[in-house]
């Protein structure tokens, strides 16, 4: 790197990525993953989302992971984002509730409200 | 006709401060002069500065009042609205009036949106991409600084941000930054001290397991700023996954050229190291830390000369907390004024707490300076958990103090915490409800310093340990009035001989236990 303007190209690149029409994907899946969420289960979750997701055949979903988001009672934490609407945050999604979540939001397209802590 | 609107603070500080009834006699006000055609009211979510909620924001000329009461806000409409007189008393200067600062999201039936600054991204972007650091303005106040401003210039934005040391002491940091600046020697060493293993603190590894980079750029540019080109991550040794985080980062970064030689292309040369430690609390005092990352034993210096003088490997070096590094770079980006716009007047700015025990919600919480800890606890922390009375609360970790619900109150901001002879030390908030025995909790406090006591000088070292035996004793009703009295006595020797901040700090649970509650230490005697 040798200017800002190299700096503003990867900023522009990155935003253009984090948006999910640039990458042609239905669906974003962020799992928390701080030392927080792993110690609630985050790690079985995130196998069981990415276990999900391939049993159904579904390709065109992210699946990331973040940082703590400060809701350590709500671990572990997924937030799902579907198309260009908001991102929804879910609190204690344990194995037990992925299918139920990925079935509701990310193939039928409407926010599991029971689940939901926020935004 | 509307010729004015009158906007109230309605963010959740201002409406435990009374905010919703400021906005009622502003409107009562407002009919008994006849204006309530002419003028519009409504609640703004904007937090200024904390110290000055609830603000009243009067349009068109945009002035700013604050913090106003009901019977002030009565006086805003008689004076400024019907008389077109500003109150000059009540106006707050024109520095926070036209702080850009964010909103708050509060929607009904949902947690409290925080004011984030330091962790504006943890939780939003994948810190092993280096990419989603920069797509959210990552790495642009490096830049900043490289090409368009001096080291000096760097320097004095941060010393007039008025940032303040978040690892316990409150120490300006533009100060210390000057102090190791000054010095004539060189090599010159940033230290970013992440050792945080005070009980309850946390906040410093979802700093780090969530925005790495905001930390690397912090301590680029404090190297920028001083004259150094290597720098030293000193993580706490269970923190193995930050760790990996952090050393992820700095290879991300050196393949972009955003740290190792010539960053950007400029004469600036930057390298940063991570050394973990060995699980030894004493290591986060910085004069340890320097031994210890030395190769030798962890105990502490003699002081001065201090670290900025005398530091690592002997040279001057700048020893900062992870979270006052991580506030450095919305600081070069932003300006000083945008941030002395948050917080309170002498301490600007946001602090990260972790808060846990007796409430509802536990969890990573960062909150304007100046918050109370009864807003903290209510606003956040969703209240205590099932319903119980707040007894008391420890701020800063094991060293922190036992704060009674008489201080509820008090702004938590490092000036008038100590003002008030508490600590807001590390930002552990350890909530307990009535149900919480002083004693016990005292007892179980100093047992952690009695363990972690590094053996280097006697007051801490005996200390801590006759202060265990006589809480024990008193623990179970085997203690007499003299020995409690002895116990005191012991306290305050510790605290006045010890040679460090640990055995310094050892005692506090006992003498601030025994200022607010000492009826509780006296049940237990036998005689
Ligand atoms: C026993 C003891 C433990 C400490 N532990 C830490 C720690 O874990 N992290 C930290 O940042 N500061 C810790 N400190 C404070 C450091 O000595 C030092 O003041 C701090 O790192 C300076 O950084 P700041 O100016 O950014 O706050 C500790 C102090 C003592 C006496």
């Amino acid at each position: 790197m040798k200017s800002l303007e190299e700096l503003q190209k990867i900023k522009e690149r990155a935003l253009q990525r984090r948006k999910l029409s640039g990458e042609g994907s239905r669906a974003r899946v962020v799992v928390a993953m701080g030392t927080c969420g792993i110690a609630a289960g985050a790690r079985d979750t995130m196998t069981a989302i990415l276990s999900e997701l391939e049993s159904r055949s579904i390709t065109d979903v992210v699946v990331t992971q973040t940082g703590c988001i400060g809701l350590c009672e709500f671990e572990p934490i997924v937030q799902i984002q579907v198309g260009e609407s908001d991102m929804v945050t879910y609190g204690k999604i344990d194995v037990g509730r992925v299918p139920e979540l990925i079935d509701g939001h990310v193939v039928g397209g409407v926010p599991v409200a029971k689940w939901q802590v926020r935004k | 006709m509307i010729r004015s609107t009158v906007l109230v603070s309605g963010d959740p500080i201002s409406l435990s401060r009374g905010a919703e009834d400021t906005r009622l006699a502003i409107e009562a006000e407002l009919a008994f002069y006849g204006l309530e055609d002419e003028v519009r009211v409504g609640y703004t979510g904007r937090v200024n500065r904390t110290d000055v909620l609830p603000v009243v924001v009067v349009y068109p000329e945009g002035i700013v009042y604050g913090p106003v009461s009901p019977e002030t806000g009565a006086t805003i409409v008689s004076e400024h609205l019907y008389k077109g007189r500003k109150v000059e008393h009540l106006l707050v200067s024109a520095e926070v009036a036209s702080a850009e600062i964010d909103t708050l999201g509060v929607a009904e039936d949902t947690l409290y949106a925080q004011k984030r600054v330091v962790l504006k991204r943890a939780g939003t972007i994948d810190p092993y991409s280096i990419d989603e650091y920069i797509a959210y303005d990552g790495y642009f106040a490096l830049g900043k600084a490289l090409t368009s401003m001096t080291p000096g210039e760097v320097l004095d934005t941060v010393k007039s941000s008025g940032l303040q040391g978040r690892g316990g002491a409150g120490f300006p940091t533009g100060l210390k930054w000057t102090f190791v600046a000054q010095q004539p020697e060189s090599p010159r060493y940033i230290v970013c001290n992440a050792d945080e293993s005070e009980p309850g603190t946390f906040k410093d590894r979802l700093i780090v397991e969530g925005d790495p980079h905001a930390v690397l750029e912090g301590m680029a540019l404090a190297g920028y700023a001083v004259g150094a080109s290597e720098g030293w991550i000193y993580i706490r040794g269970e923190y193995a996954m930050a760790k990996d985080i952090l050393n992820h980062a700095i290879t991300a970064a050196e393949e972009l050229n955003l740290l190792g030689d010539n960053i950007m292309g400029t004469s600036f040369s930057f390298h940063v190291h991570v050394h973990a430690g060995a699980g030894a609390y004493v290591c986060g005092e910085e004069t340890a830390l320097l031994n210890s990352l030395e190769g030798e034993r962890g105990i502490p210096r003699i002081r001065p000369p201090y670290p900025t003088v005398y530091g690592f490997r002997g040279k001057p070096t700048v020893v900062n907390n992870v979270e006052t590094l991580a506030n450095i770079a919305p600081i070069i980006l932003n300006g000083a004024d945008w941030f002395r716009a948050i917080g309170t007047e002498r301490s600007p700015g946001t602090k990260v707490y972790t808060m846990l025990g007796d409430v509802a919600l536990s969890g990573l919480v960062e909150a304007p300076m100046g918050t109370t800890l009864r807003e903290i606890i209510g606003i956040y922390g969703g209240g205590m958990k099932g319903g119980k009375a707040f007894k008391a609360a420890q701020t800063g970790g094991s060293s922190g103090t036992i704060i009674p619900a008489e201080l509820l109150d008090v702004p938590m901001d490092f000036a008038s915490m100590r003002e008030k002879g508490v600590g807001l030390g590390s930002g552990a908030l350890l909530v307990c409800d009535e149900d919480t025995d002083i004693v016990d909790l005292a007892y179980v406090l100093v047992r952690f310093f009695k363990t972690e006591s590094c053996g280097k000088c006697t007051p801490c070292r005996v200390g801590t340990a006759q202060m265990l035996e006589a809480l024990d004793r008193l623990r179970k009703g085997m203690a007499r009035r003299a020995d409690l009295e002895r116990l005191e006595e012991i306290a305050t020797y510790v605290q006045q001989a010890s040679f460090c901040g640990l055995g310094q700090a050892a005692p506090v649970p006992i003498l601030t236990g025994l200022q607010y509650f000492r009826s509780e230490f006296e049940s237990r005697l036998r005689d």
